[in-house]
C-alpha cells in the first residue's frame, strides 16, 4: 500500500513539475511584449514611456533572466502569489480567479456527474432491452455525433429565440447588480440552464453507448458464464457485470471531472458565460501572462487531484487494483 | 471529448481476443464481404457516408455560385439561392459544401497524424517496457493534461496563416495518447504469447515482429480507432474554427457557425446559416459511428447478430 502509494505520488509530482514548467514557458512563447501592449493602450510621451515602461516591467517581473524569472515563478507558486492581472490591472489573478470560479463550476460538475449517473443507467438498461436499444443505440450515435457549437447554436434557438422560455446568454441579468437576493438568484438560475443543458446532452450519448458495449461485453464473460452456471438468477449476473463496466466508466470520468477546472471554453463562448474559460479566452486574447499562468496552474492542480482521488476510488472498489499492490500478479 | 471516451478502453468490447498467428485461422477475404455486405448498419453508415464523400467531391461544382459571390444580405432560401445568403450576402449552399471538404480532409489529417504517432510510441512502450515505457507514459499523461486548445492559440500566434494541413495534424499531435494507449495495452499482452517467442527466438528483428506478428492481431481494431479518430478531429476541428482558431482563409462548417453567432443570427433568426452545416457534419460522423459498429460486428464474429 504505502510503495503503491510514494510511487504514486511521484509520478504525480514529477508531472506537476512538468506542468508548472510547461505553464511558464507557453505564455512566454506568445510573440509580443506584453507591457508593450499594456503600456500602447494610453498616448505617452517618449520620455514618460521610457520610464513607465521600467517601472512595469520590474513590477510585472518580467525584466530579468529566464532563469530567474523561472526561479521567481516557482516562489509565488509555493506562496500561492499569483500577481496582478495586465489586462484587468489592478484586479489580482487570486481575485479574477475566484470570482469565475463558481459559474464554472456550477456549470459543468452538475452537467458532468448527473450526464455520467444518468447516462450509465440508460446504457445498462439498453443492453438488457432489445426494444430500448434500438432507439437508445442511434439516438446515442447522434447524440455522439452533433458537434458541440451548433448543439450551442439550436437550442438556444428553440427555448431563447424561438419560444422565450430562458434567456440567449450572459451569466445573469444586465439590469442586475451580483446581490443576494431571490430576483438575482432567480436571474442566475434561468441563465445556468441553456448551458448546463447542452453540456448535460453532448456527453450522455457516449456515456450511454460507453455503458451498454462494456455491460454486453460482460455479460459474454467467463465469470458471468460461470455465474449463469451456478444458477445465479440474471438479476444478479446484471448486478455484476454492471459493476466490472463501472470501473473503465469511472476512469473517464476523472479525465472529465479534471478538465472540469479549465472551464468549458467553448460553452463560455457561446453562452457568454463568466466562468473561467471566458477568463481564459479573454486572458490569451490581452496576452495576460499572470492571469493565463494562474488558470493553468488551476487546471493542472485540478487535474492531478482528480486522478488521485480516482486512484484512491479504485483501490477501495477494485480488488485487484490492491492485489498488485502487494506484488502479486495482476 | 465524447469520442475520446469510447477510444480509451480498448481492451474492453472490441479485440475478440485475437489468441493465434494471424495467419493460422484467418477468415477469407470473401468473408468479411458476405458479412460485410449483409450487415445493415454497416452498408446503411458507409452509403450516406459515400453520399456525402460524392457531395463534397462534386458538390463545389454543381454549385450555381461561389463562395465569393455577392447577393442580397441575410436572404431566406429561394430558387437562386438554396439556402439563402450570409451577412455578407453570401451562398449558404456553396459555403457548406466547400466546408464539408474541409471538413473531411481536416479530419483525415487528423486521424491519420494521431494513428502514426500513437502507433508508432504505444508500440515501442508495449515492446519495450521497461523505464522506457515509464517515460512514455508519463509523456502521454502530461499531453492529455495539458488543455490543447491553449497550446492551439499559442502556436496559432506564431503563424501569420494557419493552413488546414496545420490544424489537422495539431489534431492528431493532440489526440495520439488515446492510440498509444491502447496499443501499448495490446503489444504487453500480446509480446508474451507462444508465437511472439518462437518469432523471436528464430531471430528475427524486432521491428519486424512488431509489424509481421503483433501488429496483424490488432489490425482490424486500429481500423476502427482511426475511423473513430477521423470522426473525433471533424468534432474537433469545428470547435476550433467556432472560436475563430482555424485555418485562415478557408470556409469551414465551423467557421459557417462562427459567423452565424458573431453576426446574431440567433437574434434575427436566420436559422439557414446555422443549422444546414452542423446538420450535415452530424451526419458525416454520426454515418461514420454506424459503419464502425457494423464492421465491428464484421470483423468480429462474436458480435454478430444471429
Amino acid at each position: 500500500m504505502r510503495r503503491f502509494l510514494s510511487r504514486k505520488l511521484i509520478t504525480y509530482l514529477i508531472a506537476f513539475v512538468i506542468g508548472v514548467t510547461v505553464d511558464w514557458g507557453i505564455p512566454r512563447l506568445i510573440p509580443g511584449d506584453p507591457v508593450q501592449a499594456y503600456l500602447s493602450q494610453f498616448r505617452l510621451q517618449p520620455a514618460g514611456y521610457d520610464a513607465l515602461y521600467k517601472t512595469m516591467s520590474e513590477a510585472f517581473g518580467t525584466n530579468g533572466s529566464a532563469w530567474d524569472q523561472y526561479m521567481h515563478y516557482w516562489q509565488s507558486i509555493l506562496t500561492w502569489n499569483m500577481g496582478v492581472s495586465i489586462g484587468n490591472f489592478p484586479a489580482r489573478v487570486t481575485t479574477l480567479i475566484g470570482q469565475a470560479l463558481p459559474y464554472t463550476l456550477a456549470l459543468l460538475i452538475p452537467a458532468i456527474v448527473l450526464s455520467y449517473i444518468l447516462g450509465n443507467r440508460l446504457g445498462a438498461a439498453a443492453a438488457r432491452r432489445k426494444g430500448l436499444d434500438n432507439s437508445v443505440l442511434p439516438l446515442g450515435y447522434v447524440f455522439q455525433a452533433m458537434p458541440y457549437p451548433w448543439l450551442a447554436l439550436i437550442i438556444p434557438y428553440l427555448l431563447a429565440v424561438v419560444w422565450h422560455v430562458f434567456p440567449l446568454s450572459g451569466g445573469y441579468s444586465n439590469s442586475l447588480l451580483p446581490t443576494w437576493s431571490w430576483t438575482f438568484i432567480g436571474s442566475l438560475l434561468t441563465h445556468w440552464f441553456l448551458p448546463f443543458l447542452t453540456v448535460f446532452l453532448v456527453s450522455l450519448g457516449g456515456w450511454a453507448i460507453g455503458m451498454r458495449n462494456l455491460v454486453i461485453y460482460e455479460l459474454e464473460n467467463d465469470s458471468s458464464r460461470y455465474l449463469r452456471a451456478l444458477g445465479a438468477r440474471e438479476r444478479v449476473i446484471r448486478r455484476y457485470a454492471y459493476r466490472n463496466a463501472s470501473l473503465p466508466q469511472l476512469s473517464g470520468l476523472a479525465l472529465q471531472l479534471g478538465v472540469v477546472v479549465g472551464g468549458n471554453i467553448v460553452t463560455e463562448i457561446a453562452f457568454q458565460y463568466p466562468g473561467l474559460g471566458k477568463l481564459l479566452y479573454t486572458a490569451i486574447g490581452n496576452k495576460d501572462y499572470f492571469l493565463l499562468q494562474g488558470i493553468f496552474i488551476f487546471i493542472i492542480i485540478g487535474v492531478l487531484i482528480a486522478n488521485f482521488v480516482i486512484d484512491l476510488v479504485f483501490i477501495s472498489i477494485d480488488p485487484r487494483t490492491r492485489l498488485s499492490m502487494q506484488g502479486a500478479p495482476a | 471529448m465524447s469520442l475520446a471516451d469510447t477510444l480509451q478502453e480498448p481492451g474492453a468490447p472490441v479485440p475478440g481476443a485475437p489468441a493465434r498467428p494471424a495467419a493460422a485461422l484467418r477468415p477469407r477475404r470473401n468473408d468479411f464481404l458476405y458479412y460485410g455486405l449483409r450487415n445493415k448498419k454497416l452498408v446503411f453508415g458507409l452509403g450516406l457516408e459515400i453520399l456525402l464523400v460524392i457531395l463534397a467531391i462534386i458538390g463545389p461544382s454543381i454549385s450555381p455560385h461561389n463562395t465569393t459571390d455577392y447577393f442580397k444580405l441575410n436572404a431566406s432560401p429561394t430558387g437562386a439561392n438554396w439556402l439563402g445568403t450570409d451577412f455578407q450576402g453570401h451562398d449558404v449552399f456553396a459555403q457548406l459544401v466547400n466546408g464539408l471538404r474541409e471538413s473531411y480532409l481536416v479530419g483525415a489529417l487528423g486521424a491519420v497524424s494521431a494513428a502514426i504517432v500513437g502507433m508508432v510510441l504505444g508500440f515501442i512502450a508495449g515492446w519495450r517496457g521497461g523505464i522506457l515505457d515509464e517515460i512514455l507514459q508519463l509523456l502521454t499523461n502530461v499531453i492529455v493534461m495539458i488543455p490543447s486548445l491553449v497550446l492551439l492559440v499559442v502556436v496559432g500566434a506564431y503563424l501569420n496563416t494557419r493552413s488546414v494541413l496545420f490544424e489537422g495534424v495539431f489534431i492528431g499531435l493532440t489526440t495520439w495518447p488515446w492510440v498509444a494507449r491502447a496499443v501499448r495495452a495490446q503489444t504487453f499482452s500480446l509480446r508474451s504469447r507462444e508465437f511472439v517467442d518462437l518469432a523471436r527466438l528464430s531471430g528475427k528483428r524486432p521491428t519486424s515482429i512488431v509489424i509481421r506478428d503483433i501488429a496483424p492481431n490488432m489490425a482490424s481494431y486500429l481500423f476502427l480507432v482511426v475511423i473513430l479518430l477521423f470522426g473525433s478531429s471533424m468534432l474537433l476541428a469545428a470547435s476550433y474554427d467556432f472560436l475563430g482558431l482555424g485555418p485562415s482563409g478557408v470556409v469551414s462548417l465551423g467557421g459557417m457557425m462562427q459567423n452565424a453567432n458573431l453576426n446574431s443570427a440567433l437574434f434575427f433568426k436566420e436559422w439557414w446559416w446555422f443549422f444546414p452545416p452542423g446538420l450535415v457534419l452530424t451526419a458525416m460522423v454520426a454515418s461514420l459511428l454506424v459503419a464502425n459498429v457494423g464492421l465491428d460486428e464484421v470483423f468480429n464474429p462474436k458480435l454478430r447478430e444471429s
